[in-house]
């Protein structure tokens, strides 16, 4: 004789009705998450369309000119009205500085940041670390205007005196060449401001990355006798790859559209300049800056244009760096 | 019967004393090498110093590690130098710039910058004369009205990318990144185009606002996604799991869990916008009057001030500058300690 030991139910609950439709709150929270989600894509394509919109008749009128010319002449006739055909607006001087300032900027930064991070996560004791840590996001958190001034006042003598070293030692290579020698405000002082304003950035990012190194590699790592090094080259540094350009990327599409502390270093003259030592340059987010002021409605639209110009050029080294991120991302993992 | 001796517990990965003492003679070695390389060649200078110093540290920590326990070790004695050497150099603009902030700062400094504003007075008038209020009513106002407004943007965007995970989610990720990289002027350049020639046709601190938050929401967006990506899938699957929905499960387990990183996230949002230069120049219209109303008037801030006073050049106005600068700096750091304290009581708990 069996004797069960829990008493069956008289009555079992209705089993829960089983369905993969979501809740209404679900849905709600779905749809609302992905309309904040949508909103960079709505807020990106406002600034080209309101920028492609109020640059346009300049565009039109200046066709290719706009990008490959570095005349910047507004001509008016006697009553101040602006006569078309005689006006230029071309900015390729101010493209060309753009470019020039953020590779200074990226070649000296990404360095040090790369060693700094490898430095906090694997060489400082984490007291250090921690220390080290709060003070580098500290300088990421310094505003730029700071930094302009820093630059001017403070980082520009020292800089100036390595300009003389680059053009008494590495003269031969053609962007250290100069005909006059003029030193100061330089695109290479604005470019050392740059790197300094992008080495909290790139360093937090690497740092970030490397301390997501998995453990268990590090581990193996030693185990097999491999010296901090021979561990940072085997593993760190295949780990973090992706995560390095990421870092670099970040930190060139701010030097790229780094406005005040490029309009404080530099000394702003409109034409082209490929010698970064030569006191002489420009970036296009500093130009339009310096030409606001006293712009007029027709100029004030050229400017516009101009920004579009950097708009796109910032958007379009954002999707090769992130094309190269996704790369080195899968072969690195 | 022999009592056991307790056996002295060895530490061998810690250095001995004879290590030590080869560190230390390295270290004092190096610098009295370089003191005299530097007295006797051309070089000169605090950078001649600086780069032999490191030169041969490097150098000297090779050849011992290669001397005593071979090549690797030699390796991974320049390994280490160059690494702190890389440190060092990030480290000297913090140092330097502090110092020049607190120097230069100090002589504008009195209590009346708090009380007063620049109405009565130009920026080349004496120091102890006009104040910063007005440009600090300014500053909290622009940057609360952009906070208020990218905060939920941001995190809305970070929880698609990470929760949702629908089919933008790539798309959307690219254009965060592609939206950190747009420059300030150009968000200036962007507000004055679409709503300041339209429709206000005046400087304001909302539309300043505007162009803030367009700096802001990428930054928040970027680092509460690194965080929320950072949560274990387990939390998730355990509040799923649990009978929660998706709604309840985000807003009870992940973001309290993220909490830290997204208060981190706020933080790095405000900085990167309170002492944002060229949208406010372009937009805001810097007035010298306390002008607690976002919706009409210019309204001062900092980075006006200071780019203003600057921009002058007299040694009143830079000094001013430098005092703006000061007071600046100060708000980041306590803002900064603050997001520190706070995220450092949340992890010990």
């Amino acid at each position: 004789m069996s004797q069960t030991l829990v008493e069956p139910m008289k009555s079992p609950p209705p089993p829960r009705e089983l369905t993969s439709v979501p809740r209404f709150s679900d849905r709600v929270f779905r749809g609302v998450v992905t309309s904040g989600g949508l909103s960079s894509l709505v807020i990106l394509g406002l600034i080209f369309a309101f920028l492609t919109y109020q640059g346009f008749s300049v565009l039109r009128s200046q066709g290719f000119y706009f990008i490959t010319g570095s005349e910047w002449a507004l001509i008016t006739d006697d009553a101040g009205n602006m006569i078309a055909d005689q006006t230029k607006f071309g900015i390729a001087a101010m493209l060309i500085g753009t470019i020039l300032c953020s590779l200074v900027a990226v070649v000296i930064a990404v360095p040090i940041s790369v060693f700094s991070a490898l430095f906090l996560n694997f060489y400082a004791s984490p007291r250090l670390k921690k220390f080290m840590v709060a003070v580098i996001d500290l300088m990421a958190a310094f505003p730029s205007i700071l930094f302009g001034l820093w630059g001017f006042f403070v980082l520009m003598p020292s800089v100036e005196y390595w300009g003389k070293l680059l053009h008494k030692y590495l003269g031969f290579i053609p962007f250290f060449k100069m005909e006059v020698p003029v030193f100061t405000r330089s695109p290479f002082v604005a470019g050392v401001v740059l790197a300094v304003m992008i080495i909290p950035i790139i360093t937090s990012v690497a740092r970030e990355i490397f301390s997501q190194t998995p453990l268990d590699r590090v581990q193996a790592a030693y185990a097999l006798g491999a010296t901090r090094w021979a561990m940072i080259k085997a593993v760190a540094l295949p780990y973090g790859r992706s995560g390095v350009v990421g870092g670099a990327m970040l930190g060139l599409g701010r030097a790229m559209g780094e406005t005040v502390a490029v309009y404080t270093v530099l000394n702003i003259v409109y034409q082209v300049n490929w010698h970064i030592l030569v006191g002489a340059g420009g970036n296009v987010a500093s130009m339009i800056l310096l030409k606001f002021g006293d712009a007029g409605p027709a100029e004030i639209k050229a400017l516009m244009a101009a920004g579009l110009v950097l708009f796109l050029l910032t958007l379009i080294v954002n999707s090769i760096a992130n094309f190269i991120v996704k790369r080195t991302g899968k072969s690195g993992r | 019967m022999s009592t056991p001796t307790a056996i002295k517990p060895q530490k061998p990965w810690l250095a001995t004393p004879k290590e030590r003492a080869i560190n230390a003679a390295t270290i004092v070695g190096s610098a009295i090498a370089t003191y005299g390389l530097v007295a006797i060649t051309p070089l000169k200078g605090k950078l001649a110093y600086f780069a032999l110093y490191f030169i041969i540290y490097i150098a000297a920590d090779f050849f011992i590690h290669l001397a005593s326990r071979g090549i690797s070790a030699g390796k991974d004695a320049i390994a280490r130098g160059v690494v702190t050497l890389g440190l060092v150099v990030a480290l000297l603009p913090i140092l330097s710039i502090l110092v020049t902030v607190f120097n230069r700062g100090r002589g504008g400094l009195h209590w009346g910058l708090l009380t007063h504003d620049m109405k009565m007075n130009s920026v080349n008038d004496p120091i102890n004369q006009g104040g910063l209020l007005h440009a600090l009513t300014g500053t909290s106002i622009l940057v609360l009205i952009a906070l208020v407004i990218s905060l939920p943007i941001g995190i809305l965007t970070a929880l698609y990318l990470t929760e949702i995970k629908g089919r933008f989610a790539g798309p959307i990720r690219f254009l965060v990144q592609a939206m950190s990289g747009v420059p300030s002027i150009v968000a200036g350049l962007f507000i004055l185009s679409a709503i300041v020639y339209p429709l206000t046709k005046a400087y304001s601190g909302f539309v300043g606002s505007l162009a803030l938050s367009i700096l802001m929401i990428p930054t928040i967006a970027r680092t509460s996604e690194e965080v929320l990506l950072l949560i274990p899938n387990d939390l998730r699957e355990a509040g799923v799991a649990l009978g929660g929905t998706q709604w309840r499960t985000v807003a009870m387990v992940v973001l309290p869990a993220a909490r830290t990183g997204l208060v981190t996230a706020v933080i790095l949002g405000i900085a990167r916008v309170a002492g944002e230069t060229a949208p406010i120049v372009l937009l805001t219209g810097g007035g010298e009057t306390v002008n607690a109303n976002p919706f009409s008037g210019p309204m001062g801030s900092l980075p006006f001030y200071i780019w203003k006073s600057f921009a002058v050049g007299s040694a009143e106005s830079v000094t001013r500058a430098w005092a703006g600068i000061f007071v600046l700096i100060v708000i980041v750091l306590i803002l900064f300690v603050t997001a520190r304290f706070l995220s450092e009581r949340k992890t010990s708990r």
